[in-house]
């Protein structure tokens, strides 16, 4: 299963590939800053700005509530967002590649 | 067996004439306990079903290992929150939330934002890259047995702490729920699992973990619609009535204590809702949000669950069902929470278990009818047959993680050069997990009755800065090299470990002596204190380290008036006996029945107060004993010199930095060579192991 005829460096090189490259590297270090960044403002909110999160806005239901249920959304936001584009885009260009691999297209 | 008959009539005859139903013997009453044995084997013969199956279709080492990589992207989501959902989360943090509130809740996030650095950087390149292990993945470009060493010592040091840290809970929990002995609910737990892995391998225990996940979160849907439902599932209504709970007002003036006195009933439940009760130190909680979010994608037993899919789409995709699972899940104890809070009481869930590790349970028992109710008792049965299968289910998953880096990474891939036949690295996997597993079991043993709970943050903290700095750098990093990784992974790790040593989290006697002394003696009078000024703290480092000169932050302070002295358990109780002695001799001579009434609920309020003094000092007693004859730490320290609980904040960047300076001085002409073959594989899945047929 493993062929070792593979020239690994040409593909690393070949347009295609750094496309590939540029586009997730961009994509996965901005979802992953702005994941990081949303993550500690709850405990940095919780402990400096506790006015804030004290405020109530549904019922007893206050901004601190709102916010802790908010980073779930944002949670499961990112990973739809992600897995959106990862199966639409990233999966085609990586099949690409493979298929120009192993029609020889790309050596 | 007629012992044990004739011990189940003792007991029960013992609890009609007391009429207290947790006689110390377990939650469950003895007379439902043939109910929760009941649920404890069907569940167990569930499992056993599961392993006769997977043990005949799993020969190979890919079978014993990665389960043949034939599980698809959902079963693997829900293995890994199978996998994930300890019963430090489950139980814990529902507990967190019944006497603390928001605090326990915001806990809960962290839990799973962590999933988003196993989705993005982590489970598709090591399903791409790797094979078995961890070890695996870093042997890719570096030395192969320098790095599959430091990486199987990694591996196990993290499974060891993770591992001891559910052994123990697990035995406290079965004690407390059925009054099993804590010795022997260790080895049931341990030869359960056992059998699992050796027999089944990673078939087996991943369809345990199934099994675990889907009952876990049928259990919770079930509670939380009946917590909810009379109030229409509206939030606002739900919490409103949660805040307007007398047992919860009254549990947040106790956490509050002095503060509360200028506090209305309502001002005091909404407090509940509100940050700070638990969690003082915002930096250590960024410490420890970095080691959750950081750490999961280095924790060996998630990492192995990608090597059980068949391609990297399907990595993808159980990441995505395991957020979705644990995330739920996690909202869900919200209600769990709070509904244990306001149904069952703070101080009743802290009085079967000071963690409030209970809530879930007894939040089942009330909710199907009460403690001497049959529905209760089997709804809690229930609960405590899903915390049983949480155990051994992630503790398989550990054993597995520990045993295939003895055996894959130490024995076949360093000590016979990969030169191993395959039947005889099956052989090798078996015995391994057979090691690891008596490993456990005699750690488990060993560890009764010490506080391991910190173990779990320092599997974090480890796994954080030891492994995850190594497995990202390796995948991502051009001019990352083997001297980067050892180093790194050498120092991250001893630097997380050396810090919680010398944190609050070890038992320092002075501290233990002075607060039984306060117990057994009571506390001097305090002069009434002027308001003072908030107070600047002298440095950042002094918030981290115990310095000579440090002056620590302190919020401005309002002035209080004089505290008058407490009394010592000794003499509160005489006060009590002296008290109680009339009442009961005035009972008799009590003729109206709605007096009488009134003066036997006074008698068991006393008699109430009088167990719980008693218990406060029995456990000061105890906690005199233990420390005796010793004035400092194992380390020789008489209070902590690192002051977070949380090792990460210092420990990861330093595992990070030392990897990259390890590689930025030294030269790796493999790590350069295979770099290309890497970063192409990864991204594409070019050569990636294929699934087996069968």
């Amino acid at each position: 299963m493993s062929n070792p005829n593979i020239n690994w460096a040409a593909i690393d090189t070949n347009p295609k590939f750094q496309a590939l490259h540029r586009k997730k590297t961009i994509f996965l270090w901005g979802l992953m800053v702005i994941s990081t960044v949303y993550y500690f403002l709850l405990p940095i909110g919780a402990a400096y700005y506790q006015d804030l999160f004290k405020v109530k806005v549904w019922g007893v239901v206050n901004v601190g509530i709102l916010f802790a249920l908010s980073e779930f959304i944002v949670a499961w936001t990112i990973a739809w967002i992600y897995s959106r584009k990862a199966n639409k885009e990233f999966d085609a260009m990586a099949q690409e590649i493979i298929n120009d691999v192993n029609n020889g297209s790309m050596k | 067996m007629s012992g044990l008959l004739n011990k189940l009539m003792l007991s029960a005859a013992a609890l009609s004439v007391s009429g207290v139903t947790f006689a110390g013997n377990g939650a469950v009453a003895d007379e439902f306990k043939w109910m929760t044995f009941t649920v404890f084997g069907v569940i167990i013969a569930i499992t056993m079903a599961i392993t006769f199956w997977a043990a005949r279709t799993t020969h190979t080492t890919s079978e014993f290992y990665a389960a043949g990589r034939s599980v698809s992207g959902i079963q693997n989501g829900w293995a890994i929150a199978g996998d994930y959902l300890s019963a430090a989360s489950f139980l814990g943090i529902a507990g967190l939330i019944s006497l603390y509130g928001y605090d326990g809740f915001m806990y809960s996030v962290g839990w799973l934002v962590a999933y988003i650095t196993v989705l993005l950087v982590i489970a598709e390149p090591c399903r791409n890259i790797g094979k078995y292990t961890m070890g695996d993945i870093l042997a890719f470009r570096n030395d192969p047995k320098k790095t599959k060493t430091v990486a199987a010592l990694s591996t196990i040091t993290v499974s060891t702490f993770y591992l001891t840290a559910q052994m123990v809970g697990g035995g406290v929990l079965i004690k407390t729920l059925i009054g099993i002995d804590y010795e022997i609910s260790v080895i049931g737990v341990g030869i359960l699992m056992l059998a699992y892995v050796v027999f089944g391998g990673m078939k087996a225990t991943t369809w345990v973990q199934i099994t675990k996940a889907v009952l876990l979160v049928t259990a919770s849907i079930i509670l939380v619609m009946m917590v909810w439902a009379p109030y229409g599932f509206s939030l606002p209504g739900y919490l409103g009535s949660v805040v307007a709970d007398p047992d919860v007002q009254k549990q947040v003036a106790k956490l509050l204590g002095d503060k509360a006195s200028t506090m209305t009933p309502e001002e005091l439940g909404q407090r509940f809702l509100e940050p700070g009760l638990f969690l003082k130190n915002p930096i250590d909680q960024i410490s420890l949000g970095l080691a959750l979010v950081l750490g999961t994608a280095g924790m060996p037993h998630i990492l192995m669950r990608f090597f059980t899919v068949p391609t990297a789409q399907a990595a993808r995709t159980s990441v995505i069902w395991a957020m979705g699972i644990i995330g739920g899940f996690y909202v869900l104890t919200l209600f769990l929470g709070t509904g244990a809070a306001m149904l069952v009481g703070p101080d009743k869930i802290a009085a079967v278990d000071a963690g409030g590790n209970m809530a879930g349970p007894l939040l089942a028992q009330y909710l199907g009818g009460g403690e001497q109710s049959y529905m209760g008792n089997f709804m809690l049965a229930f609960v405590a047959a899903v915390a049983f299968a949480t155990i051994v289910a992630v503790v398989a998953g550990l054993v597995l993680a520990a045993a295939s880096a003895m055996a894959h990474d130490i024995y076949v891939g360093v000590i016979r050069g990969d030169h191993a036949t395959p039947k005889e690295q099956v052989i090798a996997a078996r015995v391994a997990s057979v090691i690891v597993g008596i490993i456990a079991i005699t750690v488990g043993i060993l560890a009764k009755g010490q506080n391991v709970a910190h173990l779990v943050a320092l599997a974090f903290a480890v796994a954080a800065s030891s492994n995850l700095p190594a497995v990202f750098l390796t995948l991502y990093w051009k001019k990352c090299n083997t001297t980067g990784i050892i180093l790194g992974m050498i120092v991250g790790s001893l630097t997380a470990i050396g810090l919680v040593m010398i944190s609050p989290n070890m038992t320092y006697p002075k501290a233990v002596i002075a607060n039984a002394n306060k117990v057994l003696n009571g506390e001097p009078a305090v002069p009434a204190k002027e308001a003072a000024p908030a107070v600047e703290r002298s440095s950042f480092m002094c918030e981290l380290f115990a310095l000579d000169g440090c002056v620590l932050a302190k919020p401005a302070q309002a002035a209080s008036p004089e505290k008058p002295a407490k009394l010592g358990a000794a003499e509160k109780l005489a006060g009590l006996n002296a008290k109680l002695q009339p009442m009961e001799a005035a009972l008799p001579t009590i003729t109206d029945a709605a007096a009488k009434t009134a003066a036997e609920a006074d008698i068991a309020k006393v008699k109430k107060d009088i167990a719980g003094v008693e218990k406060a000092k029995a456990k000061a007693e105890a906690d005199l004993k233990k420390v005796e004859g010793q004035t400092t730490s194992l380390m020789g320290l008489e209070k902590p010199f690192f002051l977070l609980k949380n090792p990460g904040l210092i420990s990861i960047p330093l595992g990070f930095l030392l990897v990259i300076l390890g590689s930025l001085f030294t030269r790796d002409k493999r790590a350069e060579e295979m770099w290309d073959e890497l970063y192409v594989r990864q991204n594409t899945g070019i050569n990636a192991e294929a699934a087996s047929a069968h």
